[in-house]
């Protein structure tokens, strides 16, 4: 991060509220501590009591791909406006790594605020930023006399710190504490303890100087605070999958373990047994692999996974595609190429995802942007996939599986469970037989049998090699062209059934921004920094599917000039783009790219779109 | 043909099974492997043993990677849904269609590449499990379908047919079976229809992983002097360990056996395999035995077949699941998607 530059920022003046001077609900916070120092728990109290005071929050974990001892920061946004997209300027920093603490004081702007263990005496490197220089060491001894656990506790000292300069209600904290050490009274009261005394501290001894202030507000009625990756995991379970394969990975990993702790609790019956397998695999490739064998059984199956374990999933994915499997996997996009940044966030999956596997395989790709989105596109995510009877792809992100996010709460699927084109047993009797890849409908997609059906025609034999419309081998051109055609047919149909993307037009903008997953947030936030700081209007479209709906072809035709702002360096959304649209309107087609692992921001979209608008 | 009678005898009526099927219902498609190709025989066995058992062949998973032997699942009955996969991952299908419906019989059909060379990462997984599958290798110790290349089976020493020898050591699949896990450990020729018949009707009784490793010369490629896995070697070479007998539990168990040297084994469906002795003190529920039999032969240069190994109490893959007794796969709404008073719940702990 350029400490210039942020500190140029800085010289704006500030959105003034409350008494002159005062900045209320509108700041971020960075906490720097070091990785397993365990103050998780301390920044989940301080981002819920935000929360509990009613203002919009977001927070942010920028980890490192290490157990124990590399520095982390935790970045909480309250925004009076509803933004949570990352920030880019930090206000408060509170430096707790002694190793990154000059560099986290050098980071702020001018004007920012610094809170630090006293004895590091960090207002030497700085004397444009406010400093709350605190003795955590001590205070955290009086409150805790077991050595062992003051490393723990000492992070809540912060929260009482913050609590009391923010002017933050003290019996909202206390509700989010007591809420995050619910089963344990013990460690409640202790951290409770060091919180008080952290404000007592700050109350009697430090003097208020900085304009940071939060005032209760009612934005947050009804909401919740939940992670990408459980409500994935959420979704799933009501979408009444039955197996679930995984090979850990970061940043997937929670999907599955949110989903095997829900499916324990919600989906063993009375007679003590389960209604769903739960295998953690060799690798991903055998994790794809049992999902397609499950899902020709009839199974809702589903993987989660990150980049490396796409790429080994490629082979099977052909498979799924070509012999026509449902199956559901989950991409949660970190950084590449390579184990790239493990722990940090990109959208650098969708091409490789999109064409996975060799020979022209393609694949149907949901691209959720939001928390809900994750829940409501894990359930029909499933739903597609045998409809389609192909693997359906759904690409989240680190950034919206891992951190914490506000939302509405989630609605209850509204339609059953659409189980695709199955013959029953009955069925077979009926029609006398079926062909496997017959095209009977149209739509590109044939009747399939599950495995286990009780009449002597329901067999058909399943493969990746060349195959006709009865499914028996073949390498006859006219057959496999025939297959190859009606593939293409069956995902031009998908078209039609993936979600619509979501267009913000005001009808009169010549420009047009195009969108996806995570990079939501930071273009909405953009977009009226566009109008506010520039006078310029701009119409929006947020894609949530491959293959395109026709919307986004209308959209990219009614604007003079399209931005595709996205988190990867080769533009792969637009390119992903021109290969679908007229030729005409492919010219049309610009890039704002954001690909430095951190999650994008408004202010680095603005800058982009300003300098190629020539503004 | 002009010596036609006039009036043809009436055909004896076609012999059938417990359910009433004729064999005809248990026949796969028109084999496209080489004639006297090994893998044949074996899909004969396969035919005659699930025939024989009576197992409705729409119970029956059929599944294999890629190569001639994954070819064959191709070739015996047709009445069963088959899958033939990718090349080294059968065991993870496999896998995920018994999560799927843990109700079927499955049995799957790979080859010694397919097994030991690219699929040997599922294939130690699918052992360590437990899975209750009948996993056939058909081994001709080299690559038929690349046109004869060597495999990680072929023993040392053993001449390619272009006259290049191998100089790395056999990986015994057996030996690794057992030490990894599973719970019924075979190996038979392709040529000895009594022995690998009564061993595959065994397999179709067992619940849990059935390794066979059947010796399957390949007639194209490796048949010819110097090779290890020709008919003529496997003449001269095979001892067996155990004469098989089994009787399964649907008919009388015949005593036909000097009890002093057998070994009798119940296995889960009431059948019974019976061991007749050659080795003095062979147990087959010893592994430590077991392994140093394997392993004494291979010394010797003989190929030892028979069932070297059994556990019939060591519970599968599925059954430490957990399952509800209908398959997942088509579980009603009702049992897999929890009412909207649980969706209400979690909402309410996350405010």
């Amino acid at each position: 991060m350029a400490t210039g530059d942020l500190a140029l920022k800085a010289e704006q003046p500030r959105a003034a509220a409350g008494q002159p001077g005062e900045v209320v609900n509108d700041f971020s916070i960075q906490v720097a501590t070091v990785n397993g120092s365990g103050s998780q728990s301390a920044n989940n109290v301080l981002l819920k009591s935000i929360f509990g005071m009613g203002i919009p929050i977001s927070g942010k974990n920028l980890f490192p791909s290490n157990i124990a001892g590399l520095p982390t920061w935790y970045t909480i946004r309250a925004s009076k406006h509803g933004y949570i997209a990352r920030k880019k300027e930090i206000d408060i920093v509170v430096a707790m790594n002694a190793e990154t603490s000059k560099d986290d004081i050098l980071s702020l702007p001018a004007g920012g605020v610094a809170i630090y263990e006293e004895a590091a005496n960090l207002k030497q490197y700085r004397d444009d930023v406010v400093c709350y220089p605190v003795p955590f060491d001590k205070i955290t001894a009086t409150v805790c006399p077991e050595a062992k656990l003051r490393k723990l506790v000492k992070n809540m000292v912060y929260v009482g710190v913050i609590s009391q300069l923010l002017d933050m209600d003290l019996a909202t904290v206390e509700a989010a504490l007591r809420r995050q050490f619910a089963k344990k009274q013990k460690a409640a009261d202790l951290n409770w303890a060091a919180v008080q005394a952290g404000y007592d501290y700050a109350k009697t001894s430090l003097v208020k100087q900085d304009p940071f202030r939060v005032e209760r507000m009612h934005a947050n009625e009804g909401k919740i605070i939940i992670e990408g990756n459980a409500a994935t995991a959420l979704g799933c379970m009501f979408a009444g999958v039955t197996v679930v394969t995984w090979y850990p990975i970061t940043p997937s990993s929670s999907v599955v373990e949110n989903l095997i702790d829900l499916l324990k609790k919600y989906r063993v019956e009375p007679s003590g047994k389960a209604t769903f397998a739960v295998v953690q695999a060799e690798d991903e490739l055998a994790a794809v692999g049992m999902v397609l064998g499950a899902g020709w059984t009839g199974a809702r199956a589903m993987t989660a996974t990150s980049g490396p374990g796409i790429s080994l999933m490629a082979e099977f994915t052909g498979l799924g595609y070509f012999a026509e499997i449902p199956a559901v996997i989950f991409d949660i996009q970190r950084v590449g190429p390579s184990t790239g940044m493990p722990t940090r966030t990109a959208q650098g999956d969708i091409l490789s995802v999109a064409f996975l596997s060799h020979g022209d395989t393609r694949h149907v790709m949901l691209l959720p942007g939001s928390v809900k989105e994750c829940f409501e596109m894990s359930v029909g995510a499933f739903d597609l996939a045998e409809q389609l009877q192909t693997p359906v792809f759904v690409l989240s992100d680190l950034d919206l599986g891992m951190n914490n996010w506000m939302t509405e709460p989630f609605t209850y699927p509204e339609k059953p469970m659409q189980r695709g084109k199955v013959l029953s047993a009955e069925d077979l009797t009926r029609l006398g037989g079926f062909a496997r890849y017959k095209d009977v409908d149209g739509d590109g997609v044939g009747y399939r049998t599950l495995p286990g059906t009780d009449h002597p025609q329901a067999a058909f034999f399943t493969r990746g090699s060349g195959h006709n419309e009865r499914a028996l081998y073949t390498e006859r051109p006219d057959e496999y062209q025939q297959q190859m055609e009606r593939l293409t047919r069956k995902f031009e149909n998908a078209r039609k059934m993936v979600p619509a993307p979501v267009a913000v037009v005001n009808g009169t903008s010549k420009i047009g921004l195009i969108a996806y997953g995570t990079s939501d947030f930071a273009v909405t936030e953009s977009r009226e920094q566009l109008k506010a700081e520039y006078k310029l209007e701009t119409d929006y479209l947020r894609i949530r599917a491959y293959p395109f709906t026709v919307e986004i072809h209308e959209f990219v035709a009614e604007h003079d000039r399209v931005y595709i702002i996205e988190q990867n360096r080769d533009a792969q959304m637009l390119s992903l783009l021109k290969l679908d649209l007229p030729a005409a309107d492919a010219t049309k087609l610009r890039s704002v790219r954001h690909y430095n692992g951190l999650p994008i921001d408004a202010r680095s979209v603005t800058d982009e779109l300003v300098m190629q608008e020539g503004i | 043909m002009a010596t036609t009678p006039a009036t043809p005898a009436p055909k004896p009526p076609a012999k059938t099974n417990r359910l009433g099927l004729p064999i005809l219902e248990y026949r796969g498609g028109k084999t496209n492997l080489c004639a006297g190709c090994g893998h044949n025989a074996i899909s004969e066995r396969i035919i005659d043993a699930f025939f024989e058992m009576g197992v409705k062949p729409e119970r029956v998973l059929k599944l294999s990677g890629i190569g001639c032997s994954s070819k064959s699942p191709a070739f015996f009955m047709s009445r069963s849904h088959g899958f033939n996969s990718v090349h080294g991952r059968m065991p993870a299908v496999a896998t995920g269609a018994l999560l799927g419906n843990h109700t079927m019989k499955a049995i799957g059909v790979s080859g010694d590449g397919d097994t030991v060379s690219i699929g040997m990462g599922q294939f130690v997984h699918l052992l360590r499990r437990n899975l209750p599958i009948i996993y056939v290798i058909e081994n001709n110790g080299v690559y038929g379908l690349t046109k004869g290349q060597f495999s990680a089976t072929a023993d040392l020493g053993s001449k390619l047919k272009t006259g290049v020898i191998n100089d790395l050591p056999p990986i015994d699949t057996c030996n690794l079976a057992i030490e990894l896990g599973a719970t019924f450990v075979g190996r038979s020729f392709s040529g000895d229809k009594r022995q690998l018949l009564a061993m595959m009707k065994a397999a179709i009784a067992h619940k849990g992983t059935v390794l066979l490793d059947v010796i399957s010369p390949c007639v194209t490629f490796n048949d010819h002097e110097g090779s290890t896995k020709s008919y003529k070697y496997m003449q001269e070479h095979e001892e067996a360990i155990s004469e098989v007998g089994f009787v399964p539990h649907f008919e009388d168990i015949a005593v036909d056996y000097d009890a002093g040297s057998t070994y009798d084994v119940e296995l889960h469906d009431g059948s019974h395999l019976r061991l007749r002795k050659l080795h003095d003190d062979y147990d087959p529920t010893d592994r430590v035995q077991a392994v140093r039999a394997l392993m004494e032969s291979q010394v010797k240069g003989e190929v030892l077949t028979g069932v070297f190994y059994i556990d019939t109490q060591k519970p599968s893959f599925t059954d430490l699941l957990n399952l509800v007794d209908e398959p997942l796969g088509t579980l009603p709404e009702s049992r897999v998607r929890p009412p909207k008073s649980v969706l209400d719940d979690v909402m309410q702990r996350m405010r």
